[in-house]
């Protein structure tokens, strides 16, 4: 590994994805470049320090996974399962991702200024989820809290079995899924979108451009008239 | 006037149920494990040392119990003392006493218990000296902080009483502690689904594991849980895919809420799954390097011991150590009588009114069970199945309860000598086996 003053300079043709995890477990942090990712799984993951990690190219399943504090970069796209279980700090990706990106995250920024496949925001937990270009079928299923914006528009199923968290889509939406109905967009939601957007870098949309998609609660509590609905 | 006869297909249960669905026109939730009888290690009987076997001395020559889970990848393999674990059972489904008089009795003989769906608690942490952290595909109370203190990782796949299935916590368990760790309003039932969000499938759960090797740097071992359905090819594609430990959980496994008609026609006896998933881990080369631990049933020293000699290499017990803590116990019939049960018929541990204090949130009820008796009551219950085992190793002149085998076994039933693979009892025949093939 090369190092400079600031920044570590990791070479993955070179080194091992443990060497790098276990360099980034380190809790005191640091900052890093990675180059040729090469698309490899678990990339950056577990951290739980205050990293800076920059993943130069594309990134195979997990990257990002079960971060905690770190603010960790992909300039590539990003393959399934980006930031799940993400705690805190920040993960953006220069590219499109996967399915399940953002998958039952906790807390924390997901960035994709790309797309994102199916199944973002699985059973989101409270983590902010925001999407430059569109998103998959079946987003945010049993997302239960936090926050999936998307800039582009939205495949079939959006939130199917929503509970807590809120969806807010600029575009179109293929299809509701169970539960998941539209919503008044009020001024605590504007200033939301506006806040997502800006922490995201993503220029060229306004707040009441979006649409909010949240649970009826109709399903929380299991009754036979609703069985039609399961 | 013509006898009274019930009929043996509408019987009285049958008829009650038939009824039920008909006033309340839901599918009935319910706790404990499947009820109906299918062929389980009673149908089993060891062949005991005489003229061609030695027997070792009961009470002087040692019969070793220890066992060593997932040497195989782990810097820090889980060594227990006795080769029966606790399974796992989520704090929401038992109370916060319960799950610590389960960690305090498993440490007190040297084993290891379990998280569950909703996380891990201080109180077991605190209190179980090895703990498996549960991967469960709800995700509820997942932390990477909890991961890394844990001593083993099980990805849960499916549970014997319903594989296949998904988990459901309703809403009159889940109070305002069990809902902050799930990320859920108080009172909304919740969900369990049964399928992994980020990944499906053996090449995916490959990488997923590697993921949770780098996570907690190689340290600790990973388990991978099935329910018992098709055991020969699931072990074999959870061994692919990186699993250290295979646990097999037979449909007499427990759950704290699952529908009714699930728990009793789907999946198999764990009678019947354990020689397939030994045949699996040997045409891998891989029987006894990755262990084997099987649940589903379990009740008696006897279980154990004919489990290993299938070829596990540990059991789990779920059920049986709610009852050793005091599920089901006389001393509430008045309380069971009140909730339309009895004392030895109560699986109502959906509803978190257990007079016992077990599977309930209620803290009057909670507060019922004392968690330093309810742990030295599980501790002398495993006692007890570890010394039985012990016994009947030793008759079978063992020097450690894994070097038992299928021939020490035979079966009492057709049945049974063709799921577990040895001969019917007093032949040499294994029904389905051709000889010499």
């Amino acid at each position: 590994m090369a190092t400079t003053a600031e920044t570590h300079s990791f070479d993955l043709r070179v080194e091992s994805v443990r060497a790098l995890n276990a360099l980034l477990h380190d809790p005191h942090g640091g900052a890093v470049r990675v180059c040729h990712p090469d698309g490899a799984h678990a990339l950056a993951v577990g951290l739980n320090a205050p990293w800076e990690v920059e993943l130069d190219g594309h990134v195979g399943y997990y990257c990002a996974g079960m971060n905690a504090q770190a603010q960790i970069t992909v300039r590539g796209s990003a393959g399934v399962g980006l930031a799940e279980n993400m705690m805190s700090g920040r993960v953006e990706v220069f590219g499109n991702a996967s399915g399940a990106a953002g998958a039952t995250a906790h807390g924390g920024l997901l960035v994709v200024h790309g797309d994102a496949a199916a199944r973002a925001g699985i059973s989101l937990k409270g983590a902010a989820i925001v999407v430059g270009g569109s998103v998959g079928h079946m987003s945010a299923f049993m997302a239960q809290s936090g926050t999936l914006l998307v800039c582009g528009d939205a495949g079939e199923g959006l939130g199917d079995s929503l509970y807590e968290a809120v969806i807010y889509v600029r575009g179109r939406v293929a299809s509701l899924g169970a539960d998941c109905v539209e919503q008044e967009l009020d001024s605590d939601d504007l200033a939301r979108i506006t806040r997502l957007l800006a922490e995201a870098g993503i220029d060229g949309a306004s707040a009441a451009e979006f649409r909010r998609y949240g649970s009826a609660r109709e399903l929380y509590n299991f009754h036979v008239d609703n069985a039609g609905s399961y | 006037m013509t006898a009274l006869r019930e009929s043996a297909t509408f019987d009285r249960a049958t008829i009650a149920e038939i009824q039920r669905a008909a006033r309340e026109g839901i599918y009935e939730i319910r706790g404990f494990g499947a009820k109906r009888r299918v062929p389980h290690f009673d149908d089993l009987l060891f062949l005991g040392a005489s003229m061609s076997r030695y027997p070792l001395e009961g009470y002087r020559e040692r019969c070793g119990t220890g066992v060593t889970i997932g040497a195989r990848h782990a810097r820090e393999p889980v060594a227990l003392d006795i080769p029966i674990t606790i399974a796992g059972m989520s704090f929401g489904a038992l109370s916060g006493q319960a799950k610590e008089a389960l960690g305090r009795g498993a440490s007190a003989v040297g084993t290891s218990t379990t998280t569950g769906d909703g996380g891990m608690t201080e109180e077991e942490r605190a209190h179980s000296d090895t703990l498996v952290y549960q991967l469960l595909p709800s995700r509820y109370g997942m932390n990477p902080d909890d991961l890394r203190r844990a001593d083993a990782i099980e990805i849960v796949v499916g549970q014997g009483a319903k594989p296949g299935g998904g988990g459901m916590l309703l809403g009159q368990k889940i109070t305002d502690r069990v809902a902050a760790m799930r990320d859920l309003p108080p009172g909304v039932d919740q969900r369990s689904a049964c399928r992994h969000p980020d990944w499906t499938g053996p090449d995916d759960l490959e990488i997923k594991i590697l993921e949770l090797r780098e996570i907690t740097d190689w340290r600790i071992p990973i388990y991978v849980k099935i329910g018992a359905s098709r055991p020969y090819y699931d072990v074999t594609l959870a061994v692919k895919s990186g699993a250290d430990a295979v646990v097999l959980d037979g449909m007499q496994g427990g759950t704290a809420a699952s529908q009714s008609v699930f728990i009793e026609h789907v999946g198999i006896p764990i009678l019947a799954a354990i020689p397939q998933a030994v045949r699996a881990l040997a045409d891998l080369g891989l029987h006894r390097e990755v262990q084997l631990i099987v649940s589903g049933g379990i009740r008696t020293g006897a279980d154990v011991a004919k489990a290993l000699a299938l070829g596990a290499d540990a059991v789990s017990i779920g059920i049986g150590v709610l009852i050793a803590l005091g599920d089901n116990a006389p001393e509430w019939e008045d309380e069971y009588v009140r909730l339309g049960s009895h004392a030895g018929s109560y699986d109502a541990w959906q509803a978190g009114r257990d007079p016992a204090g077990i599977t309930t949130q209620d803290p009057e009820l909670a507060r019922r069970l004392d968690p330093l008796e309810g742990g030295r009551r599980v501790a002398n219950y495993l006692r007890v199945l570890t010394m039985e085992a012990q016994t009947i190793a030793r008759a079978c002149g063992k020097s450690h309860v894994h070097n038992l085998e299928p021939e020490d076994l035979v079966a009492l039933t057709v049945e049974a000598a063709a799921m577990a693979r040895v001969p019917l009892a007093g032949t040499t025949w294994i029904p389905g086996l051709v000889p010499g093939a």
